[in-house]
């Protein structure tokens, strides 16, 4: 899809090591404005790495990563961070001795503008109206739900062109999956393109226009939401289907 | 009724008894017994001693009276008799260690194992009996001091905290009696020698001091108290003249302070301020930044140095600028020094980061001891005839003036600190501190904060380098030993990692009061060793700490505080056997 319009963030065959050991091979990936993709994939099959590939935590040993058309495959990763990619980490990894409010002035940290910083906790309070009534509470006493809404407003104080997601059904109750969920179609809806990496593949895939399979560092399935949810690999593997 | 809840008192006893024991036996009760409380009746090896027995008698009491109100339930009466056999059995145990070694000292020679164990520390022990039934004497002694803590612990709260907050201050008083006496001096020597001596105070001073403290800690009590009952309800402004009030009136009386005191203790005073100066500094980087630094004293000998080159009349390159025209290059100068040494190391993790600071900090000792540069730096000879600070014309020659100089660039470096607090750059390092890997992924350049922190903290200390080389007006390598480094580390534990009003306090104690007691030079070592121990299991953020530490360090005590720890990852249903 998308055929005509430039990817925002493109990985061209990307290798990365951890030391001598191979992690992800000849990845390539393409994500286009306006689109939610997500990675797929189990337990240690190199999902967290991509992201940290992409934010120049590891730098790739093959292949280049494209944001906009620019290289950013070797800058690092403030410099990444500035031209529009934010992050919600897993497992949320809020500050957790900040208050929420400095939590959030955190991840406006790169504008400096200032002007549009109020207008941007707005959004997240439009978005999640509990953070705002727990502005001043330290984060680590926060409910896990709570802490997620946190970790996804901080990201999006840098109001970011694209938006990276590692896991966020992680760890939370049925019911707050399916609300995060919500919020991140809500989010996309914006005008946000978002990467999300995720291990439930139902859930994510019930949002996701495209999807990528990662296994053991090497992408075995691309196709669209509608594509994988009916592959028969996919249904065996990753659906929950006998 | 039994009696198995009195067991409880015989382990604080115990402990007790082997504390006592052990200052005893390395000599520190011997060393401190020339100086008096009270002169010629209480000195302060005395004073360690009782307050070790207060201490021990008051936690029996409570320990022995919580045993049997679980044995026997509450029973008023029970808990009065409880605490005071609690107390005296402790007491008991306690004075048994230092009779038994009254005993074995009368019966063998002690000495060529405990070089300590002198005829001297014996007669100190029994208070001028040193026979073997002078063994009685610290046994009946403690006892019933300890009884004394104990009865303490039936005492109202208010009342009690009264009785021990003056006795406390009071010791303290009694300790500083120098101060008090070289001030009282200069109303006349003869008016001094009415309340204090070299000694000590005199009887009469010492109920003077005991009364005036007294009334003051009443007083101030009272005070507290009334603001706690009617909590505060002005207005904000209010609130904050009242605070700048307080402020100010503490900011007059550091102003006057050495005119108070006079010259000796005015240059004790100084060494105090160059130590705050520094802890200020090494608070940015470690307290700020978290940056395990155990080299600062490298930033402190560069900037001495550097002032002593650019300044002396007597050295080689022969500059001489005066201090003023000489200090942007200092401050430049050892900021380099701080990017140069920060830049390899300030990739490490911390642990290996405190080893390879720590080197580096003698490496600065062991360069300016060097023959290489010993034209320049001039080897053990140091480098001299650095002139004095000179201001519109005045010249900085005495303490009382100097003091001045170090007070103006400690209030430089306060400003400094708070306004960082808030800022940005304060902010970066918070989070950098919090989960560095984090941080980065926000955007913020770790390695440039932690940069900018290692230079600012090197830049602070090139002012007390600077200040340091025009006290002394020489400089030598010998002055910029580990123990610097060390030094500034443990007042900024002791005061409170990030707290201002901490740092004054450490680098009193930790510099003041040796300096005062040159008795306690000697165990300078063991008393930071046993502060920051105590310091570190009863108050980890300090004894004025800042509200941020204070959080961080009793988080284990929040509530869900479980969350993100990766370890707690729970499995996402959907997702069956095949993994990646
Ligand atoms: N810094 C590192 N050095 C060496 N190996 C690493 C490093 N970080 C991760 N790995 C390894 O790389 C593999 C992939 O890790 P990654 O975090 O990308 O997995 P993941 O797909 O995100 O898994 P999960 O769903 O459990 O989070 C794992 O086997 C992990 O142990
Ligand atoms: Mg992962």
């Amino acid at each position: 899809m998308n055929g005509e319009k430039k990817p925002v963030l493109e990985l061209q065959n990307v290798t990365t090591h951890y030391g001598p050991i191979l992690m992800l091979q000849n990845l390539s990936v393409e994500i286009f404005p306006g689109e939610i993709v997500c990675l797929l994939g189990g337990n240690a099959s190199g999902k967290t790495t991509t992201l940290k590939t992409i934010l120049g935590m590891i730098v790739p040993t093959e292949g280049s990563v494209y944001l906009g058309g620019e290289k950013i495959s070797g800058l690092n990763t403030m410099e990444i961070v500035k031209m529009g990619i934010s992050m919600v980490p897993e497992n949320r990894r809020l500050f957790k001795r900040m208050t929420v409010r400095e939590n959030l002035e955190i991840g406006a940290f790169l504008r400096t503008n200032g002007k549009s910083l109020d207008e941007d906790m707005e959004r997240v309070f439009t978005l999640f109206p509990r953070v705002k009534e727990r502005l001043n509470q330290r984060a680590g006493t926060l409910s896990g739900g709570e802490q997620q809404m946190v970790a996804v407003g901080r990201a999006l104080m840098a109001d970011p062109k694209i938006l990276l997601m590692d896991e966020p059904s992680m760890g939370l109750a049925p019911v707050l999956v399916e609300q995060t969920f919500e919020i991140i179609q809500q989010i996309n809806e914006q005008g946000t393109t978002i990467f999300v990496v995720e291990q439930n593949a139902n859930m994510a895939l019930s949002i996701a226009n495209r999807g990528y399979v990662l296994q053991t560092g090497k992408i075995v399935l691309a196709d669209t939401a509608q594509g994988l949810l009916n592959d028969s690999m996919m249904r065996h593997a990753y659906l929950g289907e006998a | 009724m039994t009696l198995d809840h009195l067991k409880s008192s015989l382990k604080p006893g115990f402990y007790a008894g082997i504390v006592a024991l052990f200052i005893s036996v390395i000599g520190m009760i011997e060393t401190f017994s020339n100086r008096d409380i009270i002169h010629g009746v209480f000195s302060i090896s005395h004073t360690f001693l009782v307050i070790i027995a207060l201490i021990t008698g008051y936690f029996s009491a409570t320990r022995a009276q919580r045993a049997g109100i679980r044995q026997h339930g509450i029973d008023r009466r029970a808990e009065v008799v409880n605490a005071i056999a609690g107390s005296l059995i402790a007491g008991f145990v306690m004075g048994l260690f230092l009779a038994v070694l009254v005993v074995v000292a009368n019966l063998i020679n002690l000495r060529p194992v405990f070089v300590n164990v002198t005829p001297k520390l014996i007669d100190l022990l029994t208070f001028g009996r040193p026979s073997l039934a002078g063994s009685i004497v610290p046994l009946s002694m403690f006892t019933i001091v300890s009884g004394l803590g104990g009865a303490l612990s039936l005492f109202r709260s208010d009342i009690r905290r009264l009785i021990v907050t003056s006795l406390l201050w009071f010791a303290f008083a009694g300790l500083i009696s120098e101060v008090i006496r070289l001030s009282l001096s200069r109303l006349g020597v003869n008016v001094a020698r009415k309340f204090v001596t070299t000694r000590g105070l005199t009887p009469l001073g010492a109920a003077v001091m005991l009364a005036l403290i007294f009334a003051i800690v009443y007083a101030s009590q009272r005070l507290r108290d009334r603001q706690r009952r009617q909590p505060d309800q002005s207005s904000p402004a209010r609130k904050r003249a009242v605070r700048f009030r307080s402020w100010g009136l503490i900011f007059v009386l550091l102003l006057v302070l050495p005119w108070v005191v006079g010259r000796v203790p005015s240059d004790v005073l100084v060494l105090v301020g160059i130590y705050v100066l520094m802890g200020f500094g090494l608070n940015i980087v470690v307290g700020k930044a978290g940056l395990l630094d155990l080299g600062y004293v490298a930033f402190f000998a560069v900037g001495a140095y550097s002032t002593a080159i650019l300044t002396s009349a007597d050295q080689l390159p022969n500059i001489q600028l005066s201090f003023w025209a000489a200090l942007p290059f200092v401050i430049g100068i050892t900021g380099l020094a701080g990017l140069l040494i920060g830049a390899p190391v300030l990739r490490m993790r911390g642990d290996y980061l405190a080893i390879v600071t720590l080197g580096f900090g003698e490496i600065a000792r062991f360069l300016a001891l060097s023959d290489w540069f010993s034209p320049v730096l001039g080897g053990a000879q140091g480098v001299v005839k650095i002139p004095n600070v000179v201001i519109a014309g005045i010249e900085l020659a005495d303490p009382e003036e100097l003091y001045y100089l170090i007070m103006f660039f400690c209030l430089i470096t306060l400003f400094i600190s708070w306004r960082l607090e808030g800022s940005r750059v304060g902010r970066a390092w918070v989070a950098m501190r919090e989960d560095e890997q984090v941080a980065e992924s926000m955007g913020i350049n770790t390695i440039y904060y932690k940069m900018l922190a290692f230079a600012m903290g090197a830049m602070i200390a090139s002012l007390g380098g600077a200040v340091f080389a025009v006290k002394l007006n020489t400089v030598f390598p010998f002055s910029f030993s580990v123990n610097v480094s060390i030094t500034v580390l443990s007042l900024i534990i002791i005061g409170g990692i990030g707290s201002i009003p901490g740092v004054l306090v450490g680098a009193f104690a930790l510099v003041g009061l040796p300096e005062l007691l040159r008795e306690f030079d000697e165990y300078r070592l063991l008393l930071y060793g046993v502060a920051i121990i105590y310091m570190m299991i009863v108050r980890p953020e300090g004894l004025l700490p800042s509200v941020r530490r204070g959080r961080e360090l009793h988080e284990d005590e929040m509530a869900q505080d479980a969350w993100g720890k990766p370890a707690e990852v729970i499995p996402v249903p959907a997702n069956p056997e095949l993994s990646g």
